[in-house]
């Protein structure tokens, strides 16, 4: 096949499978929905994986073509084009390979619900939106997959909506988003302005002619014109990517189905910030104000959202809340211009988090959608796949060496320790301690869901399909059936081995250098590896660095707590009271947009409606012109009395007052 | 001592009778008898004016056109005195405070 028709048929793959399976639902029906999702899903796996294979052995070049013109406005085109490089291939990859995990999970997961043609449907569009945003080779085309990535997360957020606790979860993630995408769409206003192109290739040799100008901001600030478009791009991945502070949307997505937890809050959809900036790195790295704002979010996004998942009890939110953390590291490296790096966190933090929830999901499933910590315990003997690959997802997280999260966290570790940017010296002693962190709350979720005491008991007798009481099964959990353990397993191998795998071609080999430009003197990763010899040098090095024993601290902290210590978290909650509902109101971020934002913007909406609605266009120019012409008839009224007398005066002062014009006139 | 009378008399008996009539048009709250009468009072002080012109300018013009008033003035008398009959049939009241039928 030509490489072209198969490039085309990736995307157009899925897109398919989501009209058959969405329109025709009731003609394929539920196993017919299934299969041609996943049959297209899976296509567009293998040639994802093919094109990565004529990329890694048969030498492909870097592939940057137009597919159609949409239109051409005064000069600027607006195309649908694909830019495939090193960067484009591996992240089809990681998003088809991971959709297609998710596609075969979700018949087990979704076996009953009556939207299961729609849902197929819903993640087949998403798989399609995220690949044409990966594969834009313009601004118009990434902001078409931002958008409807962004759609098919609304949908699916809100895929139980009679739940009111979904609904105003995909609205909030909706409105949180709109907020981002102005900034982006800022940004690439900005970008059509400067460079009158939104072709990457046209911009990105531009740019650097842009470095010097400056641009006039609000309050007449002037600001470098490519750090503004990199802040706007980067408030858009703020959205996106659930950066604080426009990160409260995530954790209120967890009330879509799991799922789409794994496949969008977690290992895609979030990660099109990153990928974003990674893509822009030849705008980024020609302002180093941009980059240093990038780096201090991640950090501050890294830490204090991980502190938060250690006083979470839902299952999904503690995963949800890790993910928020892991996106902050990657954020921190492209802060550092460690794009590679961010990139690399990327890919492991795909595998492994989305084994995550897809672990999560089987424990919701033995536990009768019961996601509540607290009612779980001691499941190991009863679904033991779930329970070694959540181990081996929670080892990767956390960063063990040899397991995929070491290398890509250990790696964004150092290089933020290399760098000199503004900043660098304080993210640096955040993300360390993020470790800590993570390790806690990891450690955490294993132990309360998997290890210690059953904390429920099974009802002999009662109805299986009933809503029992938290704590209460209508019987035993048992292990999830085959299309769940099997994407379990599937994902266990890549969060195991892929960091060991591919450390060295994706950070110090060059794999990414065709698409990512880093500046001279700010290139850490190449720094990096020159201390680099070999994966397993590096994993074994590892053991000696602070981050491993600060994982290997939050490891026994947790463990003493939370596994043979329970009483110490609550007496560690009542001593600090203050500090535990400051983490369980979540640094009161809800608390601020709702009573801020939300209520500002419903008295905005009732000040205008009273004041400007009904007082002035109402009062003033609708009802109020009818009362002046109702009052000037009053007044006028009062002429008519109707008595003969008044009319004959009337037309005596008429007559003389037109005889005395005639006279002085004449 | 008895001057002849000049055309200025004459002018000034008409305006005289004129205001008089005006005055009772607008002074008269009662009767709507009175008002007739008020007008047929300014067809007089017109008619005087008229009068003492033709005579001043030795022009009979003024005259005829006296007449023609009269005849005038008579047939609204009666239509006036015909109607005020209907009226005062239908509301059993001349008085013109109650007439303000005219209001809309």
């Amino acid at each position: 096949m030509d490489i072209k028709t198969i490039l085309l048929l990736v995307p157009l793959l899925p897109l398919f499978g989501a009209a058959v399976s969405g329109l025709l639902r009731n003609q394929v029906g539920r196993a017919g929905a299934h299969w041609v999702t996943i049959l297209a899903v899976a296509g567009s796996c293998l040639l994802s994986f093919w094109v990565l294979y004529l990329q890694m052995y048969e030498g492909l070049e870097t592939l940057n073509y137009s597919v159609y013109t949409w239109m051409v406005v005064e000069g600027v085109t607006f195309e649908v084009g694909f830019l495939v490089d090193h960067l484009t291939s591996l992240m089809m990859c990681v998003v088809t390979f991971v959709s297609l995990m998710v596609h075969i999970y979700t018949i087990g997961y979704m076996h009953d619900d009556p939207g299961y043609q729609r849902f197929f449907s819903y993640i087949n569009l998403f798989t399609f939106a995220m690949l044409m945003l990966v594969m834009a080779n313009n601004f118009m085309q990434l902001f078409f997959g931002w958008e409807a990535v962004g759609l098919v997360s609304y949908l699916l957020i809100g895929f139980w909506f009679k739940k009111d606790t979904a609904i105003f979860a995909n609205m909030k993630a909706f409105l949180v988003n709109r907020v981002g995408d102005f900034g982006f769409l800022l940004g690439i206003a900005a970008v059509l302005m400067t460079f009158g192109s939104l072709d990457y290739a046209t911009v990105f040799t531009a740019a650097p002619d842009a470095a010097g100008e400056t641009i006039s901001v609000i309050g007449g600030m002037e600001w470098g014109l490519l750090t503004f478009i990199c802040v706007c791009l980067f408030i858009g991945a703020m959205g996106k990517s659930a950066q604080a502070p426009l990160h409260v949307w995530l954790p209120d997505s967890m009330e879509g189905p799991t799922p789409i937890s794994a496949l969008i809050h977690a290992a895609t959809m979030v990660t099109a910030g990153i990928f974003m900036v990674a893509r822009m790195s030849p705008l980024f790295e020609l302002s180093d104000a941009a980059l240093s704002f990038v780096m201090l979010i991640g950090a501050f996004t890294a830490f204090f959202m991980g502190l938060i998942g250690i006083v979470q009890n839902d299952i999904k939110r503690v995963v949800a809340y890790s993910t928020l953390s892991q996106l902050g590291y990657m954020t921190v490296a492209l802060g550092v211009s460690a794009y590679s790096a961010a990139i690399f966190h990327l890919m492991t933090h795909a595998f492994f988090k989305a084994l995550l929830f897809l672990g999560a999901g089987s424990v919701i499933i033995a536990m009768h959608h019961q996601q509540d910590m607290r009612y779980m315990g001691g499941l190991r003997k009863y679904m033991p796949v779930t329970w070694i690959t959540a181990w081996l997802g929670t080892l990767a997280l956390v960063g063990f060496p040899f397991f995929a999260g070491f290398y890509s966290k250990d790696a964004i570790i150092e290089v933020v320790h290399l760098s000199e940017r503004f900043g660098a010296g304080v993210t640096y002693w955040l993300v360390v301690a993020g470790v800590f962190v993570t390790a806690m709350y990891s450690f955490r979720l294993l132990y309360l869901t998997f290890h210690g005491k059953e904390k429920f008991e099974v009802v002999e007798g009662a109805d299986p399909h009933a809503h029992l009481p938290d704590g209460q099964l209508a019987h035993k959990p048992h292990e999830s059936p085959l299309v769940v353990t099997i994407p379990l397993i599937l994902l266990a191998i890549p969060s195991v081995v892929i960091g060991w795998l591919t450390i060295e071609p994706v950070l110090f080999g060059g794999w990414l250098s065709d698409a990512i430009y880093v500046a001279e003197g700010n290139d850490v990763v190449a720094a990096l590896g020159e201390h680099f010899h070999g994966a397993t040098a590096m994993a074994i090095h590892g053991v000696q660095t602070v981050p491993f024993w600060l994982m290997l601290a939050g490891f026994a902290v947790a463990t003493l707590v939370w596994r043979f210590r329970p009483g110490i978290a609550a007496t560690t909650k009542a001593r600090l009271p203050g500090l535990y509902s400051l983490l369980d109101h979540k640094y009161y971020f809800d608390e601020f947009n709702q009573k801020v934002f939300a209520n500002g913007a419903v008295r905005l909406g009732q000040g205008l409606w009273k004041k400007a609605d009904a007082g002035f266009i109402d009062g003033i120019l609708v009802n109020g012109s009818a009362k002046l012409v109702g009052r000037v008839a009053a007044l006028v009224r009062r002429w008519q009395t109707g008595f003969l007398y008044d009319y004959a005066f009337s037309m005596i002062i008429g007559l003389i007052a037109i005889l005395g014009v005639w006279v002085v006139l004449r | 001592m008895l001057t002849s009378l000049s055309l200025a008399h004459y002018l000034t008996l008409g305006a005289i009778l004129m205001c008089i009539s005006m005055a009772g048009i607008f002074l008269n709250r009662k009767n709507v008898l009175i008002l007739l009468m008020c007008i047929e009072l300014q067809l007089l002080a017109v008619n005087m004016n008229f009068v003492a012109f033709s005579r001043y300018l030795d022009n009979l013009d003024g005259q005829v056109f006296v007449f023609f008033i009269l005849t005038v003035a008579a047939a609204e008398a009666a239509i006036g005195l015909a109607i005020l009959v209907v009226l005062f049939r239908n509301r059993r009241t001349i008085n013109v405070a109650e007439l303000d039928d005219l209001k809309g």
